[in-house]
Parts: C-alpha cells; sequence; structure tokens
C-alpha cells in the first residue's frame, strides 16, 4: 500500500527568491504562491487580512491566479472547494469567528476530499473576543470543529519562514491525500515581521487524477484520484455519504463504514509523512515542555532560563498539530519525570498530552488566557512549583 | 435489470444517468418539467454537456441535476451552491456552470449568496425551483409560501402571518442580467427562458414556480367555492400586471421576463 500516487516534482520559485523582511501573514501568502495556489477567496478579518492583500498583489505580479472577496466566510471556503474541484489549487485564510463560519464546509471538503488549504489565525474568544490580540483555543475546533468527527491535517508555524513553509507543506499534503488542511497560525506568528527566505527551488505536489473511481480505494492506495470538472468524467460529487463512483448512499450502514474508515485510515497510513516535530534542549531531561505555535518560541526560550537554573529541560514542539503526534510525543515523555504543556488557552493542548503521557510522567500545564502572548515566566513559574511538589 | 423509463423526451435522454432511475419525485411534481426543459433547453443550444457543471444544494429540487444529470454535477451544503458554483465559475472560465436548487436553498439560507451571486455578475445559469415549501423535510413554511398559506408549522386557522419574497424582483434589484419567471408546466416558455438564459453573459436567473401536490396542495386544499392554491389562474402577465392595481395584484404570480425588460415594454 502506498499513502499517495500525487506526484512531487521542483520547480523554480516564481517568486524572486532572497531574504527578505516580511510578516508572518505575507509569508504565508508568499507561500501559497509557491505552491501553486491560484485561487483565493475570503472575507476580511483581523488579524489575518493581510494574507488575502498580499495574495491579490502576487496574483497581479505573477499575472495568474483568481482572487474573489466574498460575502462571508461561508462562501468563501465554499468557493475554494468549487474552484479545487476545476482543477485549481485554491485557498482562503480566517480567524476566529470566521474559523467557526467555515466549519460546514471543512466538513463537505473531507467527505468529497477535496484539496484545500484554511489558514486560521487564532485570536480570542469566545465569540468576537479580542480581534488583535492572540490565543490558541481553536486546537480542538481545528480536528473537531465541524460536525461528525472525522479526521483532517492541521499544521503550527512558528515564525514567518514557518508561516511560508508549512503553508507550501499544506498544500502538498492536501494535494497528497485528498483532504482540507488546516495552517493553524496564531496573532503573534501572523503579525511577526522577520527575516526570512523564499528559495530557488521548491518542492510541490500535484494530485493524482489518473484512471479508477473518484471516491474508492484503489488496489494499492486509499486515496483515490481525482479528476476535475470538464475532464468528461461525469463527476458525482456530493456531501452525502457515496459509493465509490459517488452515487449518494443516504441510509447505508455499509457504504458509511467503509467511507469513515478509509478516510481514517488514508491518513494513518501517511502517518509518518504527516507528522512532523521538532526535539530540541538537553538529552536527558526531567522536563519535556510541550507546545506548537508562538507558545513553543516562548518555551524554548524558557527550556533555556530553566536548563541555566539547572533544571535538565527539553522541547517538544508540534509542527504538526492534528493528527496528533502522539508516537513521537509518548517515547519523548518516557525519558521526562514531568511533561509541561506550554499553550495559550484555558488548557487544551494538555489533555491531548494527558491522554498520550498517561502515567509516564507528571503532567501540567503553563497557560496564558488574557489576550497577552504566553511569556518564558509563565513557564519557569510553573516549571518552578511542580518541582516544588 | 429492467428497462427504466426515462422522463420527458427521448432527445435528453442521453443527458440523464439511467442507472439512478426510476427516480424519487413525487407523483405530479413540478420538478420533472423543470429538469425536462433544463435539458431541452441545453440540446436545442448544442452545448457539450461535458463542459457543463450543475450545482444544487440540498432538498427535493436539488435531486433534479444531482443524481440525475449524466454531467458533472456538485451536491454541495444546503443554500451554498452559488458559492460553491461561483469557485468552479471562475476557476474555469471555460465551463458552463448551472445552478438548480430550490427556494428554499437559494433564497431562505442562501439569500445572501444569491443576491451577491446577482450583483457580482458572475457568468452562471441559475434555475430556481420554487415550490413556495419545504417539501423534502415535511412541509415547513418557507420565505416563499404566500402570506395566510397553511404549511406545518404556519396552521390553521391563521396560517403563514408573513409576507412571502418575490423572488425575480428581488435577484432583478440586486444587479442580474437576465431574470424570468415562469410555471413549470409552460414548457415552451420555459425552454426559450432558460436558453435565454444560459446565453446572457453574466448572472441569468430564471424563477420557475413548481407544485408540490404532497406537502403544499395537500395542506392547501381547494375547497367547493374556491379554486386550487397553485394552478394557472393566478398567473398575470407581466405587461397585464402593469395596468393592474396593487388590490387586483393581491395573491397572484406575475410571469415574464423581468430583466432585460422585453421590448415594447
Amino acid at each position: 500500500m502506498v499513502p499517495t500516487k500525487a506526484k512531487r516534482r521542483v520547480i523554480k520559485s516564481p517568486l524572486k527568491s532572497g531574504v527578505y523582511f516580511r510578516q508572518g501573514n505575507e509569508a504565508c501568502a508568499d507561500g501559497a504562491i509557491l505552491a501553486g495556489c491560484r485561487f483565493y477567496a475570503g472575507y476580511p478579518i483581523t488579524p489575518s487580512s493581510e494574507i488575502m492583500i498580499r495574495i491579490i498583489r502576487r496574483f497581479k505580479e505573477i499575472k495568474g491566479g483568481n482572487f474573489l472577496q466574498m460575502e462571508d466566510e461561508i462562501s468563501s471556503i465554499a468557493a475554494v472547494v468549487g474552484a479545487s474541484w476545476a482543477g485549481v489549487k485554491s485557498m482562503t485564510a480566517t480567524s476566529g469567528p470566521g474559523f467557526s463560519l467555515m466549519q460546514e464546509n471543512i466538513g463537505y471538503a473531507i467527505m468529497t476530499e477535496t484539496p484545500c488549504v484554511v489558514v486560521d489565525i487564532q485570536r480570542v474568544g469566545p465569540s468576537t473576543g479580542q480581534a488583535t490580540r492572540p490565543a490558541q483555543g481553536d486546537f480542538y475546533q481545528a480536528r473537531f470543529g465541524s460536525h461528525g468527527g472525522f479526521p483532517l491535517i492541521a499544521l503550527s508555524p512558528w515564525s514567518a519562514q514557518e508561516m511560508q513553509d508549512l503553508t507550501i507543506r499544506a498544500f502538498n499534503l492536501a494535494e497528497k491525500y485528498r483532504v482540507p488542511v488546516i495552517l493553524l497560525a496564531d496573532q503573534v506568528v501572523a503579525h511577526l515581521y522577520e527575516k526570512s527566505e523564499i528559495p530557488e527551488e521548491i518542492e510541490i505536489c500535484d494530485r493524482y487524477s489518473g484512471d479508477g473511481n473518484p471516491f474508492g480505494a484503489m488496489e494499492d492506495c486509499l486515496v483515490p484520484p481525482m479528476p476535475r470538472f470538464g475532464d468528461g468524467k461525469k463527476l458525482l460529487i456530493t456531501g452525502s455519504t457515496h459509493d465509490e463512483i459517488g452515487i449518494r448512499c443516504a441510509s447505508s450502514p455499509v457504504e458509511q463504514a467503509k467511507l469513515g474508515e478509509r478516510f481514517h485510515a488514508k491518513l494513518e497510513t501517511a502517518y509518518d509523512d504527516i507528522v512532523e516535530v521538532e526535539k530540541s534542549g538537553e538529552k536527558d531531561y526531567d522536563v519535556l515542555l510541550v507546545a506548537f505555535g508562538i507558545s513553543a518560541r516562548t518555551a524554548y526560550d524558557a527550556m533555556f532560563e530553566l536548563n541555566g537554573d539547572g533544571v535538565n529541560t527539553a522541547l517538544f514542539r508540534l509542527k504538526t498539530v492534528w493528527p496528533f503526534p502522539e508516537r513521537e510525543l509518548k517515547e519523548a515523555a518516557e525519558r521526562a519525570k514531568y511533561v509541561i504543556s506550554c499553550e495559550m488557552s484555558h488548557g487544551l493542548l494538555v489533555r491531548e498530552v494527558e491522554r498520550v503521557v498517561c502515567k509516564d510522567a507528571v503532567v501540567d500545564a503553563a497557560l496564558r488566557y488574557d489576550g497577552e502572548a504566553i511569556e518564558p515566566s509563565d513557564i519557569v513559574k510553573v516549571v518552578e512549583k511542580v518541582l516544588r511538589k | 435489470m429492467s428497462e427504466v423509463k426515462l422522463p420527458g423526451p427521448e432527445r435528453i435522454h442521453k443527458f440523464l444517468r439511467a442507472e439512478a432511475f426510476p427516480h424519487t419525485f413525487c407523483l405530479g411534481c413540478g420538478h420533472l418539467l423543470i429538469m425536462e426543459s433544463t435539458l431541452v433547453a441545453i440540446d436545442e443550444l448544442g452545448l457539450d454537456i461535458d463542459k457543463c457543471v450543475f450545482a444544487s444544494g440540498i432538498g427535493c429540487a436539488s435531486w433534479i441535476p444531482s443524481p440525475y444529470f449524466k454531467a458533472d454535477t456538485l451536491h454541495t451544503t444546503h443554500g451554498r451552491p452559488i458559492a460553491f458554483a461561483t469557485g468552479v465559475k471562475v476557476a474555469n472560465p471555460d465551463l458552463n456552470v448551472f445552478v438548480i436548487s430550490g427556494d428554499g436553498d437559494l433564497a431562505s439560507i442562501g439569500g445572501n449568496h444569491l443576491i451577491h451571486a446577482a450583483r457580482r455578475g458572475v457568468d452562471m445559469t441559475v434555475i430556481c425551483a420554487n415550490n413556495m415549501i419545504y417539501g423534502m423535510t415535511g412541509g415547513q413554511l418557507a420565505s416563499t409560501t404566500p402570506h395566510g398559506r397553511f404549511t406545518a408549522t404556519s396552521p390553521p386557522p391563521e396560517g403563514n402571518p408573513e409576507k412571502p419574497f418575490d423572488l425575480s424582483r428581488l435577484v432583478a434589484a440586486a444587479g442580474a442580467s437576465f431574470v424570468a419567471r415562469y410555471f413549470a408546466p409552460w414548457k415552451d416558455k420555459l425552454v426559450e427562458a432558460i436558453k435565454r438564459g444560459i446565453k446572457t453573459a453574466g448572472f441569468s436567473f430564471i424563477e420557475v414556480i413548481s407544485q408540490c401536490p404532497t406537502q403544499y396542495l395537500r395542506r392547501n386544499p381547494a375547497g367547493e367555492d374556491t379554486k386550487p392554491a397553485l394552478g394557472q389562474h393566478l398567473f398575470v402577465d407581466l405587461k397585464q400586471a402593469k395596468s393592474m392595481t396593487k388590490e387586483e395584484l393581491e395573491g397572484k404570480i406575475v410571469y415574464g421576463q423581468f430583466v432585460p425588460e422585453e421590448e415594447g415594454d
């Protein structure tokens, strides 16, 4: 069984390569261009709007791509899915309330196995919350926001460079596995201006469009081929439960079980390709910090501070948030006495950490939920408290 | 498998997915007539069916193209087919994009997309099967149900306390390039309107008043001294309507080509 039949190829950058001083959101838009995104539909919302402003400029520069400012976030993701079936790599970007509005059609993208990228720049919630302040409260929403509980992929960048690089990766994974991919960023990373680079060459992936039923497993691959509209394939695309051809089976237990099992299995088969984590710090450690996004960058600082204080500390950073990197975390946690989740919420990531680490170590969390970016001292304080116990 | 009789004239059978039949429309439903007229219009214009995409939403009318059309179909989430279709058309302008859906789908939950697509002017043909009720979910009140009519959620004796949308005029006001309204049984008029809609560059809207015997007519039966809740007698030609008073037009359905206004008006 091969995880994907998507083709990889190396292309010359359509944008001027070199070192840039860019905002995270700008780097994200550039990453989309590099990955081959040629359709963007979106609705303005803080703190993600710079992405749409940058991408329409880039489309004009490269004399390609189509941009639509839609009437809301629901229609934005709908247009993105439509464009993807027209054969064009497509993306939208949003934040908090807009991400909530997109959930139904993200589920539609899962059900119809439509490659697309949705950028969520997390801000403070619930509801309108604080539009300009950072948070990481969409951790579970990214995975479970759409009804039904079916899997997708979510990646989390911690720098302007990764806003670009993980956007490229998001497109490649979407094309490989015919699944919506969420770029789960946050307001700090999105608005961070820093040095980053556009390489001369980029590796991109294109969906497999060979022969076979568009919604069924192939003999050697769980990701079916994806033709596009106008190819004469007479496609039947539906958000209802369907068979391998696309015919609705709105009350067939067999087809529902088969479809749902394959949705899970195709990502499990590709686990090693999808999951990416980064470990840093001491080889032998008592304390393992677990974080993603800007919290990981703060934790990286805290790690040095703790090591300086004689507390052997390492950092486990999730670049892939979903599927949750449980094998890697379990292995890393086995060597720790204390595992500390560092996050900007009332404690979401820590629930996954607890589930995975189980009884291998003491689990606690350093939380910041007042709309301020988490600081190294927030983490150091929690570690000190845990060590005193 | 035994031979299934396909609806409509033989010329449209090449556009139908035979394995999806027999169809699930109720006896006497107007939606089958809309299916027939749409495909006749496509055949008469000689469109390449492989370059046509049919989007639909949720509800009885959404089944007209999906799964019955042997063509590219996009059966979307409730209310959003126009938004999906917008992405399709903009991403590949060579495709002939259609939306065929109901009044609940296009005008209630999807109302915002309808008016914005009309304003935006993306080139597509939207056929709205308006049966003035929620058929599939059990006959609930629609934003198009006439005042006073009975539905599952506007029961007797008062009936619908609200006023309905005049969809064609709404879409015309929003800036559509082509708008027409006809009754589903009027095949010739409907085929002609759909053909004009397809040929018109920009956003075309054809509202088809479609009879729903199961949910609408059954709840609003014709009494001994009243005429049926829906029928030829309710329709008034656009030109004729211009000389009628507001009171005279009460409860009537004005039909014709609203946009562009026909010569001689």
